[in-house]
């Protein structure tokens, strides 16, 4: 599984109040979410970004609530990755949960920034750097991480076990 | 090798004798908790693994706390959506406005959290139960779904930092002040993945009130939980509130962490984390001039009678300055009315505050008492990030009931015993 799209760069501590702002969580629908998604850090992202593009952020991402409708927001958005130097743990596992790949590869995160075009392969943990021409290497999904990703998340995942 | 407290409690609901840091583990789980707002998004996933029923009817908790009472007519269909889920499903712990309250004030009053268990919720201050020597921690709706489903959990197993805690608090601090001090300490992510442990002298110091505020906190240091060690005040609370069987895990003598950091509570003073940022921290003798619109007193955090009890004290026989806005928001109905028989509300509501239903409310920028552009709170809430009560121009102040209270009545952020001095 790939991934390649034009970069989205933020600093710090970015939270799901600023990934999906709490006033708009009287709905839980996907499209509705990415219309607003990182609206109150970066008002232009809705309007600029295209699918397949790539978010790429310093330390912990994702911290504050555990609002699965910021990784949701980010996934229909049209966001194929989010690459940081750490996440917060329930942003993490949020996104795992709902097929969001996500990587944690802070020398990437040092060698990227905004509008760089990045390709990600999943099953390694490469990432390149196609504008400047550099490549940094994640470590790649635990295989049982691996396995919930390739059915697109937990309840698939759940599922297909219970059918088993 | 020793194990923390944290450790020993997932080592045991895995079945297993013994964990280690970084170990992947699948966890039996005793509660399984979710709001109005993360049930919508965890009950369509449920129905999506096409499981009928939820695996322990009484191990389920479901409580509309965000957006109630109704805020507007989407969050009423949210609310709607939980409420046929929890009938069809017979789940045993629903409650409606009327019985609810601030799901994090709620589970424990309610008995429904005792030590030793692990508790998974939709909802990032579900840290909270680790007052009580529970291991719970926030998950996301699909987690919870699961949950529901199959009444287990994948986790990491985190290592630990521990928190000696020595001495006794003076004055005004409480354990708002302490884990605000902590936070700023150690910073945001300071904690990122691990466990907060809180053992030594200090603790008999701390009430079961305060406590709770603390590890209601621990994720604002990124910490997977916040757990304290079982004493005389957790059993006394946990005998009056609950039924429930119950399990002291102690930390093995050789338990290993990351850190450990000495506390002194008699150094620490009344703290403010500046926006927007939970660990911008300043003691109340840095803060400078500060001029406020607003002051809101309760949530998760400190809506617990306790809570009011220091807030009525300052606001009681005062009047809060004219143009500052006083919302106060009691976590459940029991402490409502604790707080009613006791003259607390009288004596808030004399000196010009508004007394809110228990809701999350204007915490995280729900409704009731949402900031305008450029205007200031000084909250006892968790969270300060940018536009988490209002505008994204609008600042959040986190502090103590008290300092809140005390700031209600100057109009600016004050030092509670500034305030009586100046009398």
């Amino acid at each position: 599984m790939k991934a390649k799209g034009r970069v989205f760069r933020y600093q710090n501590n970015v939270d799901t109040d600023v990934i999906i702002p709490a006033r708009y969580l009287n709905t839980s629908d996907p499209k509705e979410l990415a219309a607003h998604c990182m609206e109150d850090i970066d008002p232009d992202f809705v309007k600029n970004v295209k699918p397949g593009d790539i978010i790429v952020a310093d330390r912990n991402f994702g911290c504050g609530s555990s609002r699965e409708h910021a990784p949701i927001a980010i996934k229909a958005s049209g966001i194929s990755c989010v690459i940081a130097s750490t996440f917060a743990r329930i942003f993490y596992r949020n996104a795992i949960n709902i097929g969001l790949p996500i990587l944690e590869c802070e020398q990437a995160v040092k060698g990227i920034e905004a509008g760089d075009e990045v390709e990600v392969d999943f099953d390694t943990g490469v990432i390149k750097n196609l504008t400047k021409g550099t490549t940094f290497k994640a470590r790649p999904f635990p295989e049982f991480m691996k396995k919930i990703m390739a059915a697109d998340g937990l309840v698939n995942y759940i599922r297909a076990k219970a059918e088993e | 090798m020793g194990m923390t407290m944290t450790q020993k409690i997932l080592a045991a609901h895995a079945g297993l004798s013994s964990v280690e840091p970084g170990q992947l583990i699948e966890a039996d789980l005793d509660l399984v908790l979710g709001n109005d707002i993360t049930s919508p998004v965890a009950i369509r996933e449920f129905e999506k693994m096409g499981i009928n029923e939820v695996y322990d009817k009484a191990k389920v908790a479901l409580v509309p706390d965000h957006f109630t009472p109704n805020k507007d007519i989407k969050a009423a269909e949210q609310c709607r959506f939980v409420r046929e889920f929890a009938h069809k499903m017979e789940v045993e712990n629903y409650f409606e406005v009327g019985e609810m309250g601030i799901e994090h004030c709620l589970l424990p009053e309610r008995g429904l959290v005792v030590p030793g268990d692990l508790v998974i919720g939709a909802d990032s201050h579900t840290c909270t139960y680790g007052a009580l020597g529970a291991f719970s921690t926030g998950v996301g709706s699909t987690d919870m779904a699961a949950g529901m489903a199959t009444g287990k959990c994948w986790f990491k197993v985190p290592s630990a930092i521990k928190f000696v805690l020595k001495g006794k608090p003076e004055g005004w601090v409480s354990g708002k002040d302490i884990i605000l001090h902590i936070i700023g300490m150690i910073g945001v992510d300071g904690a990122l993945y691990k466990s907060m442990e809180f053992v030594g002298d200090g603790l008999q110091h701390i009430s079961m009130d305060g406590r709770f505020t603390m590890a209601n906190m621990a994720i604002e240091a990124g910490a997977k939980n916040g757990i304290f060690m079982v004493d005389q005040k957790t059993i006394e609370y946990v005998e009056a509130h609950s039924k429930k069987p119950w399990a002291v895990f102690k930390p093995d003598d050789d338990a290993v962490y990351d850190e450990v950091y000495e506390i002194d509570l008699s150094k620490i003073r009344p703290t403010v984390a500046f926006p927007h940022l939970p660990d911008n921290t300043r003691t109340i003798d840095e803060v400078g001039d500060v001029e406020i619109d607003q002051v809101v007193i309760g949530s998760c955090t400190n809506g617990r009678i306790e809570d009011l009890r220091v807030a009525a004290k300052i606001l009681a026989g005062r009047k809060v300055k004219k143009g500052v806005r006083v919302i106060v928001f009691p976590g459940t109905q029991k402490i409502y009315l604790d707080a009613l028989n006791e003259g607390l509300i009288a004596q808030m509501v004399e000196a010009g505050a508004v007394v809110s239903t228990p809701t999350c409310g204007p915490c995280l920028g729900g409704h009731m008492g949402i900031l305008a552009k450029g205007e200031r709170a000084v909250a006892t809430t968790n969270r300060n990030f940018v536009g988490r009560m209002g505008h994204t121009e609008s600042e959040v102040y986190l502090a103590s009931p008290a300092v809140a209270a005390a700031s209600a009545v100057t109009g600016r952020i004050t030092d509670p015993d500034t305030l009586l001095k100046a009398e």
